[in-house]
């Protein structure tokens, strides 16, 4: 088997274990009924993991996306309160503004050599601070058009919804997939992961493609704030608080190195939905307090961040085993 | 006054370029022509300048003054991709691309045959093979280049340059880490190229190389240029004292050291000492003062031996003493604590700290070994670095430089006066003249002789055969992952070396 691919392997042979288990004690989880809403409950989370993935392959990191949902919620439920516009014009208006917000940080780190921890963590401070702006309370969001655009759903075999917003995580998930493995400017940003120094010696476009992965992943969390607003029916400063900690793990489970230049899309939407069958499991169970998502999804990670460096380690051995130099 | 050859346009054509850096002129108004279906060597001591001028000529850095033509016209590459547009493909000396990225993908990068967009990985899988194989490469282009050897990663870095570029090819020291073999393939290429009229730069420090491949031969020194002249116009000796400035006596000696007066009880004594899959175990005695000179190919168990002894991989059979008591070894703690030290080859990636001073580099070695509870003054620290600035001769403004900023044979010698200053009682140097001009070269060799003249043992893995006839006492040869044969004091000549690498009995006797 391919090293690179290995943890890849690994998340979805836990996803499938877990399953597995889960099943013994309640049959019921196999549903279609519940697996729609595994896709549809954690729509926003996958969505705005994928930016994460491509940011945290590029070798960095993105703390602003949970402020940035908040933010869009808010943005959207006050201009439909406020204003004539009807929400399509509003969701272009804020996928725009939200996409210059990430080219603006990629821009502020390339140019002034500031670390993307620093940078989106101003960000995150930022965000947040618009959506109080806008609104402290909460805002309801009463759109016909919304209320419709929740409703829509295919029925799958055995009675399961796939929401839109579910169905649209998954062609987001697709769509990145693509991205990372077919085109030009995914493998620039496995590159730029891979070594920014010899990235730009080797002729990888480092400025543009790092204002590109953070305009990416800003667009990708205004998605993910629309599909939140769609979802909860209302706009609030306070929500999402840690969404983007919660997108990190998920990135991580899903056999994404940290520290950049090699991880998978696919393994993201594994690793968000392992986070959410544990949710799932203690909803069924009843009795476990939910902080034991927290608990579980903690010594999930631990495991995760162990297998990569055993992993990096054997496969290194493997290397200088396979190699010989003089 | 640039072009010698009237009435023709020459392929690329540098006019007065200079370039600075904080406390350096790292290029001072050098001229310099290439010429289609040329190959030119750009040569020079340390820190001359020659990768400083092929990253102006390339867009890597932005040059301070002077200006650049190609077939006549003035270009200002902005980056390298805009050199790689220009149709000047490049292998820059300290890059070994990207690990992470598979084989192909590290050829084709930023230049994937896509269709409708997306790059289609087959076709780009199926050129890559073509390619590789062209360079006598049967490797899976699918895999990642960090799970092949530093030699293949260089050929895969060459393969790149050489389909980037349409008319200019330049590589910055190509062959450091290639074996002979790897060099004929290599050159072949080149030739191949020369004939479809590119104009080819070639930088190295092997002369052979530069007297077998190149055209002309362009020299600076110290960011000035000295000269370009046609090779067959050139010899050796000629070359190497425009590349110093001043004359440089010829080595006389032919043979090995003798008269090593070996003591019943060595310094260190190894038994049986190996590590499967790394090499077969073996035995070796080491005497104070002794100089034991390793041969083998590349990739033939020199650096196994050297990394086993230092515990990078602990060994797995056999047992260490010094001088006469057991000794436990199996790490390079271990190691280091019993008085070990070692320059490993490949010393872009293991040890040296660029953003660290020359002189806290200096000071690191000396300061872990003797505890971090007595710190160094810096004054004392301060005396080392330049000390050792003095001896190795390293080419700086000061001692604070960072180390990332000096050239890379500097960067070198930084390595070594790490080791030096913890004063080992056993050094073990895998290539340490690799990379290296020849005035730096007969310093080291000078510096070996006198280190074993004031008792440290030295293990000196070196491709250089004439190097290791000069110093060594005892040449131990390698092939295959073991020991094969030892030659002593006068038997160590360069052709029974040869033969021994080879498995080949010596001439006389093969002749019959
Ligand atoms: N990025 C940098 N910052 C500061 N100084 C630099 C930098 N790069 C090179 N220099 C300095 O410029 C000079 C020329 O260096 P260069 O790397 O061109 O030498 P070189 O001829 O390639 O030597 P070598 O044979 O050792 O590779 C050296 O004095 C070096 O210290
Ligand atoms: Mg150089």
């Amino acid at each position: 088997m391919n090293a690179r691919t290995l943890p890849l392997v690994a998340t979805v042979l836990i996803f499938i274990v877990a399953y597995a288990l889960c099943y013994l004690q309640f049959p019921a989880i196999l549903s279609t009924r519940v697996v729609g809403n595994l896709l549809t409950d954690n729509a926003f989370l996958g969505i705005v993991a994928v930016g994460m993935t491509f940011v945290i392959i590029s070798g960095g990191i993105d703390l602003s996306v949970g402020s940035v949902i908040a933010f869009s919620g808010v943005f959207i439920a006050v201009l439909l309160r406020d204003t004539g516009l009807g929400p399509w014009p509003i969701f272009a208006l804020l996928l725009i503004i939200t996409t210059l917000f990430g080219a603006a940080m990629g821009a502020t780190i390339h140019f002034l050599q500031m670390p993307p921890f620093i940078v989106t963590l101003a960000g995150m401070f930022l965000a947040r601070g618009m959506a109080y702006v806008l609104s402290i309370d909460s805002v309801p969001i009463s759109d016909d058009t919304i209320s419709a655009l929740q409703r829509i759903y295919w029925l799958l075999p055995g009675k399961g919804r796939l929401t839109l917003v579910g169905g649209l995580m998954l062609i987001v998930v697709l769509v990145g997939i693509v991205v990372a493995h077919r085109t030009r400017f995914g493998t620039n940003i496995y590159a730029l992961g891979g070594g920014a120094q010899t990235a730009r010696l080797m002729g990888v476009p480092v400025a543009r493609t790092t204002i590109q992965v953070y305009a990416l992943s800003g667009f990708l969390a205004g998605l993910s704030g629309i599909v939140f607003a769609i979802y909860t029916s209302a706009g609030y400063s306070l929500a999402t608080v840690g969404v983007e900690l919660d997108a990190i793990a998920a990135v991580v489970i899903g056999g994404t190195l940290l520290t950049g230049g090699s991880g998978f899309v696919a393994g993201t939407l594994i690793g968000v939905l392992i986070m959410g069958l544990i949710q799932t499991y203690i909803t069924f169970d009843g009795s476990l307090s939910s902080w034991w998502t927290k608990i579980a999804i903690g010594m999930l990670l631990l495991g995760f961040i162990v297998l990569q460096k055993a992993l990096v380690w054997a496969g290194g051995r493997r290397a200088e085993a396979a190699s010989g130099k003089g | 006054m640039l072009d010698p050859t009237p009435g023709r346009v020459p392929l690329l054509r540098a006019a007065a370029v200079s370039k600075s850096f904080p406390g350096t002129k790292a290029l001072d108004g050098v001229d310099f022509t290439l010429r289609a279906g040329e190959v030119h060597a750009l040569l020079g001591e340390n820190g001359a300048g020659k990768s400083t001028l092929v990253k102006c000529l390339t867009g890597a850095y932005r040059r301070d003054g002077g200006e650049i033509q190609l077939d006549g016209v003035s270009i200002d590459p902005r980056d390298t991709l805009d050199a790689q547009r220009l149709g000047i493909g490049t292998v820059y000396q300290e890059v070994n691309l990207l690990t992470n990225l598979t084989v192909a993908e590290n050829l084709f990068l930023g230049h994937q045959p896509t269709w409708l967009g997306l790059v289609s990985t087959r076709r780009m899988n199926r050129q890559a093979r073509a390619l590789t194989a062209q360079y006598g490469l049967d490797i899976d282009v699918t895999r990642s280049l960090g799970s092949y050897s530093v030699a293949i990663q260089q050929i895969v870095a060459i393969a790149r340059a050489v389909r980037l570029s349409g008319k200019v090819l330049i590589l910055d020291e190509p062959t450091a880490s290639l074996d002979a073999h790897e060099v004929d393939v290599l050159f072949d290429a080149i030739s191949g190229l020369k004939e479809r009229g590119l104009g080819i730069v070639f930088i190295s420090h092997f002369l052979d190389q530069v007297f077998r491949i190149t055209d002309r031969i362009t020299v600076l020194r110290n960011g000035k240029l000295v000269g370009t002249e046609d090779t067959v116009s050139l010899d050796r000796l000629r070359l190497v004292n425009m590349m110093l400035g001043r004359e440089l006596a010829e080595e006389t000696r032919r043979t090995g050291k003798s008269g090593m007066r070996y003591d019943a009880e060595p310094r260190l004594r190894f038994s049986g000492f190996g590590r499967r899959g790394r090499i077969a175990p073996f035995d070796l005695a080491i005497q104070r003062g002794e100089v034991v000179g390793m041969a083998g190919l590349l990739g033939s168990g020199r650096t196994e031996t050297a990394e086993v002894l230092f515990g990078v991989y602990p060994h797995d059979s056999g047992t260490a003493a010094k001088e006469g008591r057991a000794l436990s070894l199996g790490s390079t703690r271990a190691a280091v604590a019993a008085g070990f030290g070692f320059l490993p080859e490949d010393r872009k990636t293991d040890g040296i700290i660029g953003e660290l001073s020359i002189r806290e580099n200096i000071a690191l070695a000396l300061q872990a070994r003797i505890g971090w509870a007595r710190p160094l003054s810096a004054k004392r620290q301060r005396a080392m670095a330049d000390d050792f600035i003095r001896r190795l001769d390293i080419r700086t403004s000061d001692a604070e430089k960072p180390v990332g900023q000096l050239s890379g044979g500097n960067q070198q010698k930084v390595m070594l006066a790490r080791w030096l200053a913890t004063n080992p009682e056993f050094l073990i140097l895998d290539e340490p003249t690799r990379g290296i001009d020849v005035g730096a070269h007969a310093e080291i060799i000078r510096l070996i002789e006198e280190l074993c003249e004031g008792g440290m043992s030295l293990l000196v893995i070196s491709s250089e055969l004439e190097e290791l006839v000069v110093y060594s006492h005892r040449v131990i040869v390698v092939r295959d992952r073991a020991h094969v044969a030892e030659l002593v004091g006068e038997d160590i000549t360069t052709t029974r070396i040869v033969n021994a690498i080879a498995g080949t009995p010596d001439s006389a006797e093969a002749a019959a």
